[in-house]
């Protein structure tokens, strides 16, 4: 495989509509990734599909992660595609692309059109983090079940308050046990109630 | 006394427009509770009859919120979480996590480790693999007899697993740069023993099995699928590679030390539920040969990298993607760290059984209801892992 | 009403058992549970473990696995009972016939276990099902779901048939159904069942001085 540099500048040639950036991973780990804007991924996508030089006919993993607003920039939900090539025995392209978190407006184009490999995963980045993705066959809730109006993975998700059965809760499980009416264990209960005495 | 058919009360069939019988769609829900769907797994099927016209596999009866648990805690945390993923290969799950957690942060596996780490992983092939051919005969109704020799020879590899790990199932023995503790020469032994004995479990299996007619009429030509969907649809594992998808991690990224070992990669031509079956029987086969390589070949020195730190363990920003070829299909972690490094900030599993259904629909349509069954029984899932 | 000890061992040497008709009774009961082929995670394979060649549960009468529950005597709760599957189990348990018994086996059934913090987790099947015995351990060893199993055959041999120390389920008129929790919005609706189990009294009456250390 080529230099990350390379495959971009190779994208840009066939797609120059599209803005490509490189986002780098750990050292380590050498992976660099293509940001891909929204409107472009599908055609980016089918190039490295199609392009005799990556032939990348196996799309290995779809996710979504969810980026919460920092004071110097803004959050967002990027989805990951991890392409490798079956036959070419190489890879990975890894393409990302971004929307805004806001549940709205937070959609990017499916490519389960390209990949089928995409349909499940597709469905559970929409369960789990609320992304819609334009074009998906059936996008339906995959692992919540229908009723369930939240998306459960964002970094902003306050679950249900539940504290009954905490043996020993502390700090701020405490603090919002308390505040949120929580149940209290009877030892600590009697703990409490001999302090009180004091 | 029977009543005579002249007496009955008269019926007319009532023609449709083609002067066909008119006959509904049925819509049964195998699942969430049924012994044959491996867990708790459900399939809407639509039937006509008896054969099937569309079906909806439906998940998330095990989602047990591993990733999300995960984000909550520091590296290694996760690594007894990573058992439970898919709840027969502990010891492959551990290393996928290792590997990834391996790459993200640059650390290098002393050759004893990955050695040790091999012998596990291919151990734990033939666990799965014999259990699964046996829970898919119980499927074809075959009651019991398979499974428990599969399940006697999983309690020799277990007794194995409990004195290097002490845990039966659940062993949390890899960690971030080698294994929890070495391996000393007489687990090396049992190992050895297991290697030596299991050929002949194997061939009393296939005498059993491979040329039984009952098996090869239900399997054969049952589920097919087409090469090109396989790696469209993102298969891995047997199942790729009994459609004939020439695609094996353990040669094409030469992870761990399998670049030194000598074993090959079986290919099915057919796709069908029997290929899925004999592949898995020519691949523990060379499981056996990899172990016993493995275990000649292991040499000595830490089963540890020593420069490692696990306490207060930190990665650099960034995320990396690691993979291994687990037993179920590839199995892969994508890791994301942020600015403190202490835990991850994404955690996200790849689960091999989970993409692998993606095409069940189209391998059961227009077959048997009761072929659905075998069909997915051949595709090996384990709802830890669909689900997570 | 109870025969002499010492004249009931002579005549078992000479083969005649004299027994109160309860004893029988609760014998041929404890000695053939059937149990509910019924799995839901990990603890499942050891369930499964248990019944296969080395640890033989047949050996306790309880082998025969029945898929569905109209014919079933014992759930074994075998693993995480999630939100999207909890009204699943309970109606499960519904369907089984009188007397029936559950087992809750493993961290997770007894309190969501290693996975209690999760969105999706039921923090124990006892809050909308009656448990009988509970096994800890993640997952337990065969043995232990063999111990499980005779610590309820204890149980079943103690049950009396005399008016007045009978079990709930003696009564023809006793309510043998529990209420299925409907899927909610954010939770499960209602998110326990308060006739089957009561919380530890809660925390709405103190404040957060209260529980401040000194």
């Amino acid at each position: 495989m080529e230099a990350i540099e390379k495959i971009k500048e190779i994208a840009a040639q066939a797609v120059p509509a599209a803005k490509i950036e490189i986002i780098n991973s750990t050292p380590a780990a050498q992976q660099p990734a293509l940001l891909v804007d929204r409107e472009h991924i599908y055609a980016v996508g089918k190039f490295f599909k199609e392009d005799p030089r990556f032939q990348m006919d196996f799309c290995s993993c779809v996710t979504a992660v969810d980026y919460l607003p920092k004071a110097d920039k803004s959050g967002c939900i990027e989805v990951v595609y991890h392409l490798y090539s079956v036959a070419q025995k190489q890879g990975p392209i890894v393409l990302k692309v971004r929307a805004p978190r806001e549940l709205d407006q937070c959609r990017v184009p499916s490519l389960t059109p390209l990949w089928r490999a995409c349909e499940f995963q597709e469905r559970e980045a929409y369960d789990l983090y609320g992304v819609k993705f334009d074009g998906h066959p059936d996008l339906r809730r995959i692992l919540m079940w229908d009723e369930f109006v939240d998306h459960p993975m964002r970094k902003d998700y306050v679950p249900p308050p539940d504290y009954e059965w905490e043996p020993t809760p502390h700090d701020d499980t405490l603090q919002r046990a308390v505040e949120e009416g929580g149940i209290m264990p009877p030892t600590a209960r009697e703990e409490l109630e001999k302090a009180k005495k004091k | 006394m029977i009543q005579p058919l002249t007496d009955a009360k008269p019926y007319t069939l009532t023609p449709g427009s083609n002067g066909v019988i008119e006959t509904q769609t049925l819509e049964v829900s195998i699942g969430p509770q049924h012994p044959s769907t491996h867990g708790v797994f459900r399939m809407d099927c639509v039937l006509d009859g008896e054969s099937v016209v569309a079906l909806k596999p439906v998940m998330g009866y095990l989602h047990r919120n591993h990733e999300q648990l995960a984000e909550r805690m520091a590296w290694l945390g996760s690594m007894p979480y990573t058992d439970r993923l898919d709840y027969f290969n502990s010891m492959t799950n551990n290393w996928a996590y290792a590997l990834a957690v391996e790459k993200l942060a640059g650390i290098k596996v002393p050759d004893r480790a990955e050695y040790i780490r091999v012998i596990m992983a291919e151990l734990t092939r033939l666990l799965n693999h014999s259990c699964v051919i046996g829970f898919m005969l119980q499927d074809l109704g075959a009651w019991g007899t398979p499974l428990l020799y599969a399940f006697r020879e999983r309690e020799r590899i277990l007794d194995l697993y409990e004195a290097v790990s002490g845990s039966r199932m659940m062993c949390n023995y890899m960690r971030f740069g080698g294994v929890r503790v070495n391996l000393t020469d007489e687990n090396l032994a049992t190992a050895k023993d297991i290697a030596t004995r299991f050929p002949r479990f194997l061939d009393e299996f296939e005498k059993l099995l491979t040329n039984n007619e009952v098996l090869l009429a239900r399997t054969q030509r049952v589920g097919v699928l087409p090469k090109e969907l396989a790696i469209n649809a993102g298969i891995s594992g047997p199942m790729a590679r009994a459609s004939g998808v020439d695609y094996d991690l353990r040669k094409v990224d030469k992870y761990g030390v399998y670049g030194r070992l000598e074993f090959r990669v079986p290919l099915g031509d057919i796709g069908d539920v029997y290929d899925r079956y004999y592949i898995r029987v020519l691949e523990m086969r060379e499981s056996i040969k990899i172990l016993q390589q493995a275990l000649r070949d292991i040499p000595q020195g830490p089963h540890i990298a020593p420069e490692v730190k696990l306490r207060n363990f930190k990665i650099p920003p960034g995320d990396g993607y690691g993979r291994i070829e687990g037993p179920k299909g590839e199995l892969g972690f994508y890791l994301v760290s942020d600015e403190g490094g202490k835990q991850p900030y994404r955690y996200h599993v790849r689960p091999p059984s989970f993409i692998n259904l993606t095409i069940l629909e189209d391998m059961c349509v227009g077959h048997k209801v009761a072929d659905v069954v075998v069909i997915l029984g051949s595709v090996d899932i384990v709802l830890g892992e669909v689900d997570r | 009403m109870a025969i002499d000890e010492g004249l009931k061992s002579e005549l078992q040497k000479q083969g005649i058992f004299v027994l109160p008709f309860e004893q029988l009774y609760n014998w041929g009961r404890k000695s053939s549970i059937w149990p509910l082929q019924f799995g839901l995670a990990c603890c499942a394979i050891e369930m499964i473990a248990s019944a296969a060649s080395r640890y033989d549960l047949a050996r306790f009468g309880a082998e025969v696995f029945r898929a569905t529950p109209r014919q079933a005597d014992l759930m074994i709760v075998a693993g995480t009972v999630t939100k999207k599957m909890a009204p699943q189990v309970v109606r499960l348990y519904n369907q089984m016939p009188e007397p029936k018994y559950c087992i809750a086996m493993g961290a997770c059934a007894i309190s969501g276990g290693p996975f209690k913090d999760g969105y999706n987790v039921l923090k124990g099947i006892d809050r909308y099902i009656p448990v009988d015995v509970h096994i800890p351990g993640c997952p337990p060893r065969p043995e232990a779901l063999i111990h499980a199993i005779m610590t309820l055959q204890r149980k079943i041999a103690n049950q009396h048939l005399e008016k007045g120390q009978r079990p709930r389920w003696y009564d023809k008129n006793a309510a043998s159904e529990y209420a299925i929790p409907a899927f909610g919005e954010h939770d499960l609706q209602p998110t326990a069942n308060r006739e089957v189990w009561q919380p530890p009294r809660d925390y709405r009456d103190v404040t957060l001085e209260d529980v401040k250390k000194p």
